[in-house]
């Protein structure tokens, strides 16, 4: 383990010197990279610790179910709140002001859902893995074979995702090339994961959320502090400043010259900058609100507490820390905005995503200062934290559906010794990571972004339905969560695959081809005036600079598509004008439960409804907390 | 455990008074926290004059809305925490003292 963690730090370092120029300036990389080993020691060594107690499948799987309410809700933030929600919502706000804020509310609503229906049940029946809640009353082999199918494709989903962006992130903010940040946080995940298990996984995720949340505390302290913590003033400051304001001129475009200053500062706190399709909201929104209670990482932490009692508590912590973090964000985003300016943002990363990092460089005292860098070095260092404590959270799930139902569950007639099966469990783990790692390494450059609202589409169109039906229909059986988790998957894969999220190349030709052509003449009219005015030339030559790099993105984007007219799936454009496939799927995959349910009665199902819905609702016989 | 009596439980008149009070509470809590998220995306899309509609300084509806969601979350959690650990956990509780002595 210490040799491994030796490995990870010697890698960072060594790209250190080769690297592109990120975010942070080259004297004060040293500085970051201090800040990442205070962090990755701090969590090696809880990994030392943990490894020791970790002997049996229940510490493996489920930290002996002795994790405390408290802590797994901070655990649950921690696997929760990922790099998408820490830098992309806060870069959503700071780009798009309202919009992002509003994006932020599902994905606390989606805890109402795990609260009051799903954790306190799941953990009352369930052992270690969404396939054992499955399994109770319908066919065994059949549910968990379903379930581990599902959730390993949920997860590789997210886990793309997840890896891609994290490789990005690292590469901006340090410079540090993608495909050793991807090797970094592959190797740093397993290590927690192989040798840890749940326990070493549950505290990198508080010690992540820990950090998290007290990173924000403090640039959100700093930043509303000039306005004596008033929220009109601070309101009132983002509307009247000029940054904004001209943020706000260029998304409209050309009904902006009818504005007023103040009027295009206030349209920055009203709704429409960026979602600009209700449908697509709404259909994301369903399948946050569905899908985080079907999500198996997330399921998987209820298993980790002694009690139900001790589930909702955990529920409602969680909830108290991600809720507090998204009003955070609000302030993160619009003091982004406000002290470092749109254009600055999305001109080093177009998506925001760093917004919160450069204000961090800004409160400490900007790019010049020690303080500055530190506190960069520091958010940098909570960013490459909280992806490698998502992608472990993701990793375990992934690998006990391996391990725990395919291996054991299915393969081995649930015949398997505690050993055994915690080295099944080991070596899938391992597997799971070199995946992840291979993944996230092909996908360079890919659009990724949709595949995070796909693996909750996922989740609420196929586990959701049959977990809520399995838990609180007496006529729920194999066949309908079958039909159910079968259809409400492929045809969430399936709605996305038509959509406007795939590439489709005749749309990349003509949206790039202008700008190429815009490009050149505009370079064409700057070199024409430096032959002209050649006292200008610095400035101009400077122009020319950026609008050379500009031409090549935009070259880029057409030569990645040269030769072809055809998406993936052999489309010209999209069938369907939905982002978001949720509104169609997860009715589908409700409906498909139902049918397939009644068709055929079976009798195990039935004759197990009652031991099921009494266990569920009292906890008896539940699985107890191992002693350690 | 398999031969606890199930069906007996089942049947049993706690358990019914369990099941129902918790079956309504539960569901009911559900649809008001669905009904009152899905106002947020709803009227931001198709009610966008209400939500520009200024209160306070440049506080407007929409943001006053946006926030009142995130209480909105939190008040039905502290509401169904409070009710489960006054009412439920002691029926629960009632029934795993009576039925857990029936496992050999």
């Amino acid at each position: 383990m210490k040799r491994k963690s030796g490995v990870v730090v010697a890698g960072l370092v060594a790209a250190c010197p080769v690297a592109a120029q990120g975010a942070v300036s080259a004297e004060y990389k040293w500085l970051t990279f201090l800040v990442f080993g205070v962090i990755i020691a701090l969590t090696m060594f809880v990994t030392y610790l943990a490894a020791r107690r970790v002997k049996s499948t229940a510490q493996f799987y489920a930290a002996g179910r002795s994790v405390t309410g408290i802590q797994n809700g901070w655990a649950i933030a921690g696997d929760y709140l990922s790099a998408a929600s820490f830098l992309g919502i806060a870069g959503l706000i700071s780009l798009y002001g309202y919009d992002g804020f509003m994006y932020s509310v599902g994905w606390l609503v989606a805890y109402i859902t795990v609260l009051l229906v799903i954790a306190e049940p799941c953990r009352n029946i369930g052992k270690y893995t969404l396939g054992d809640i499955l399994a109770f009353r319908n066919d065994p082999k059949a549910a968990k074979t379903l379930a581990a199918v599902s959730t390993i494709t949920v997860s590789i989903f997210y886990l793309t995702a997840q890896m891609v962006g994290g490789g990005v992130l690292v590469k901006t903010l340090i410079g540090i090339d993608y495909e050793v940040s991807v090797v970094a946080v592959g190797v740093l995940m397993l290590a927690y994961v192989v040798f840890g298990g749940m326990v070493a996984t549950t505290w990198v995720q508080i010690i992540k959320a820990v950090l998290l949340v007290s990173a924000s505390l403090l640039l959100v302290f700093f930043t509303w502090m000039p306005y004596g913590f008033s929220l009109p003033g601070f309101l009132q400051a983002a509307v009247d400043n000029p940054g904004i304001q001209a943020q706000v001129a260029k998304l409209l475009g050309d009904p902006a010259t009818a504005m007023s200053a103040q009027e295009l500062g206030q349209r920055f706190l009203e709704p429409g900058l960026y979602l600009k399709n209700p449908i697509d909201q709404i259909s994301l929104g369903l399948a946050l609100v569905f899908g985080t209670a079907g999500m198996p990482h997330i399921l998987m932490r209820f298993f980790t507490v002694p009690t139900a009692k001790d589930a909702r508590t955990s529920v409602l912590w969680a909830m108290g820390i991600i809720g507090g973090f998204y009003v955070l964000t609000l302030f993160l985003g619009l003091g982004a905005a406000m002290n470092v300016g749109s254009a600055t943002i999305s001109g080093i990363d177009a998506g925001g995503n760093m917004a919160a990092p450069l204000l961090a460089q800004y409160i400490g005292g900007g790019a010049d200062s020690i303080l500055g860098n530190l506190f960069l070095a520091f958010v940098a260092a909570v960013a490459f934290a909280t992806i490698v404590a998502v992608v472990a959270g993701l990793v375990l799930a992934s690998a006990s559906a391996m391990s725990h139902d395919l291996w054991v569950g299915v393969i081995k007639g649930a015949k398997a010794t505690q050993a055994q099966e915690v080295r099944a469990a080991r070596i899938s783990s391992v597997i799971v990571g070199i995946i992840a790692i291979v993944i996230g390494i092909l996908a360079k450059g890919q659009n990724v972004a949709h595949l995070v609202a796909l693996a909750f589409a996922v989740a609420a169109s196929s586990n959701l339905p049959a977990v809520l039906l399995t838990l609180y229909w007496k006529r729920c059986n194999t066949r309908g969560i079958a039909l159910g988790m079968i259809v409400g998957a492929s045809s969430a894969i399936g709605l996305v695959l038509v959509s406007p999220n795939m590439t489709y190349p005749n749309a990349v030709r003509a949206t790039n081809e202008p700008i190429v052509a815009a490009r050149t003449s505009s370079i064409d009219t700057a070199n024409a005036e430096m032959q002209a005015d050649p006292a200008r030339r610095a400035e101009i030559e400077a122009r020319v600079t950026k609008l050379t790099a500009e031409r090549a993105a935009a070259q880029a984007k057409i030569d990645a598509v040269a030769g072809q007219t055809r998406s993936i799936v052999g489309l010209e454009a999209p069938l369907i004008g939905l982002k978001n496939p949720g509104i169609l799927s997860i009715p589908l995959g409700f409906l498909c439960v139902i049918f397939g349910s009644l068709l055929i009665r079976e009798k195990r199902s039935e004759d197990m409804w009652e031991e099921l819905y009494v266990r569920q609702n009292t906890g008896l016989h539940a699985e107890a907390a191992s002693a350690h | 455990m398999s031969n606890t009596d199930w069906a007996h439980i089942h049947a049993h008149p706690k358990f019914k008074e369990l099941h129902r009070r918790k079956s309504r509470f539960l569901w009911t809590l559900m649809a008001i926290s669905v009904a009152y998220y899905f106002l947020l995306p709803v009227g931001a899309g198709y009610f966008p004059e209400l939500f520009k509609q200024k209160l306070w300084g440049p506080m407007n509806f929409g943001l006053v809305f946006a926030f009142s969601e995130f209480l909105v979350a939190w008040g039905i959690a502290a509401i169904y925490a409070r009710h489960a650990n006054r009412n439920f956990d002691a029926l629960a509780a009632e029934l795993q003292k009576q039925f857990e002595g029936s496992t050999p």
